[in-house]
């Protein structure tokens, strides 16, 4: 199958995801937010594709295809990362600010972090990256159960953030 | 006796799928099913399911349950629950037992059987001990009945249902200490795996369980390395502390009823083993019996729901609410949205598998007319 991380350690590395024709070159994350799509195996599935309103998203015939974006026509928006099954989109943000870029990606955990709160921000093996503060929460009936956090985090960590580590119960 | 024309055999995705087309097509149904509820598997699949617009992606398989109850129920299609059926003759007299007291007979003409699957086990020393189950028992217990079978679970395979049930039990607020896999590489969707791996769940590949450790109930569990031949490596053994196996090893279909109906089988390994040969229109080599989802081969709710439209099509044009042309027309389209399930890195190796029950269908059963 030729993903050797995928296949073994469970998550895909970045030169897997590099190597996959959906995933951002650095000048496509210097345009503002996008669709980053880590996704990297033929499986039957398109519902980003359909989902896409800008039509920036495209698997076409067969469905197993892997997804394109088309970069030109990404605005970041968001609703493919809650229409994906596999949650395997997030939107990235360099451009946020000076100092801190900024995530969107989907949480099915309860209990739901808060905005403002700071929580740890992780990476694809389940890695402590750093620290990031929740700007935002998006769950709308569209997402059907599917919350979307936002986080801003420090840009030297850019690449490796796609995640949160999940809130304890404090029970 | 009670008579039907059609009746469906299990009301899980394929049963109540095969029962609504037939129903559409204007038949009278009757849908059986052992359980108190209708719906099979479907509602504790709580997350979205893949596939296109047609197979419903991106909807809840919970979701798609209510859906076809729905539509089942605004068709009237009648639906016996706590009916098992302990028999079929092949001139389709059912044997059933009702509410575990009562001996009925159904007399039909056309018969659907979507019985669906059962989960298989390894043996291991210790493997009868409480808190090893199915992994499809632990999704049933935490999204149906919402009790946490353990809090430290260790997962045996990691094909999609090993993979999928960990994230559930991670959901439902289970810690999955690691989940084994006996291949050098992990079977389940790499974005599945990527959920689990994220969450820091760490995944064992070419390694097994040595044995179950614990008195009364599962205490702990020892596992092994593989060699390229599948043998254990002496002393790379390593103990995790869980209280809970969940063995997620592949299903088996449950064909009792299609053997009993004098059904011809065939034997399909990457399908689960022994299922009954069929044709494009999921006809057995009985004619009038059908068969629908997992008891064709072991895939997914999709395909068994896409199935169960064959089959429903099928019977309802055998008895005459369809055209020739027009079965042959939604049969053409179904088959579309089936192949579009089956095909890719995972899908082709069903679909090469399908293809060689249907070449010895098209042998066996002399009376399909291919489409």
């Amino acid at each position: 199958m030729g993903s050797p991380c995928l296949k073994t350690v469970g998550a895909p590395s970045l030169e897997e995801l590099r190597n996959s024709p959906a995933f951002p070159k650095s000048e496509d994350f210097m345009r503002g937010p996008i669709a980053v799509i880590e996704c990297i195996e033929e499986i039957p599935c398109n519902p980003c594709e359909t989902s896409c309103r800008k039509g920036a998203i495209v698997i076409g015939d067969p469905i197993t295809n892997l997804p394109r974006i088309d970069f030109e026509k990404c605005i970041g928006c968001g609703i493919c990362v809650a229409a994906c099954p596999g949650l395997a989109i997030y939107i990235k943000d360099y451009t946020y600010s000076d100092e801190e870029a900024r995530i969107s990606f989907p949480y099915e955990y309860l209990p739901l972090p808060q905005k403002g709160d700071v929580v740890q921000l992780i990476g694809r093996t389940g890695e402590m990256v750093c620290s990031g503060t929740v700007i935002g929460m998006q769950n709308s009936r569209q997402n059907d159960r599917t919350t979307i956090v936002t986080v801003a985090y420090p840009k030297n960590f850019f690449d490796e953030v796609i995640s949160m580590k999940r809130i304890k119960n404090k029970s | 006796m009670n008579s039907f024309p059609i009746v469906v055999i299990g009301a899980g995705p394929a049963g109540l799928s095969a029962a609504i087309e037939a129903a559409k097509a204007g038949a009278k149904v009757l849908v059986i099913d052992e359980n108190l509820k209708p719906g099979g598997q479907l509602f504790k699949q709580i997350h979205k399911f893949f596939g296109s617009r047609v197979h419903k992606a991106g909807v809840r398989g919970m979701d798609i349950g209510r859906q076809l109850l729905e539509e089942t129920k605004n068709l009237g299609i009648e639906v016996w629950l706590d009916t098992e059926v302990c028999g079929i003759d092949q001139t389709k007299n059912i044997w059933a037992i009702r509410n575990k007291d009562t001996s009925v007979n159904i007399r039909a003409e056309k018969v659907i059987v979507a019985s669906g699957a059962t989960e298989n086990a390894v043996r291991f020393p210790g493997w009868t001990l409480p808190g090893v189950m199915g992994a499809g028992a632990a999704q049933t217990m935490i999204n149906t009945n919402h009790v946490l079978p353990g809090k430290k679970i260790l997962m045996v395979g990691s094909g999609n249902v090993g993979v999928i049930v960990s994230y559930q039990l991670l959901q439902a607020g289970a810690e999955v200490v690691g989940i084994i896999e006996a291949a050098p590489q992990l079977g389940g969707y790499g974005v599945h795996t990527a959920k689990v791996r994220r969450a820091g769940v760490p995944f064992y590949t070419a390694h097994t369980i040595k044995r179950a450790m614990g008195d009364h109930c599962v205490a702990g569990a020892e596992i092994v390395g593989l060699d390229a031949g599948w043998n254990p490596i002496p002393g790379t053994e390593k103990v995790l502390k869980i209280d809970t196996i969940c063995l997620a090893t592949g299903l088996t279909p449950l064909t009792e009823l299609a053997w009993i109906a004098g059904c011809e089988f065939t034997y399909i390994p990457e399908l689960g083993g022994h299922v009954p040969i069929h044709d494009l229109h999921m006809e057995s080599t009985v004619k009038g019996i059908y068969i629908a989802g997992d008891i064709s081969g072991v895939e997914e709710a999709s395909t068994a729901m896409e199935e169960g439209r064959l089959a429903g099509i099928s019977a309802a044009a055998d008895l005459g609410c369809y055209t020739a042309e027009e079965k042959r027309k939604r049969t053409l389209e179904i088959w579309d949205h089936l192949n579009a399930l089956r095909c890719g890195q995972f899908g082709q190796k069903r679909r090469d598998a399908k293809d060689r029950i249907l070449a010895v269908g098209k042998e066996m059963i002399s009376w399909a007319v291919h489409v």
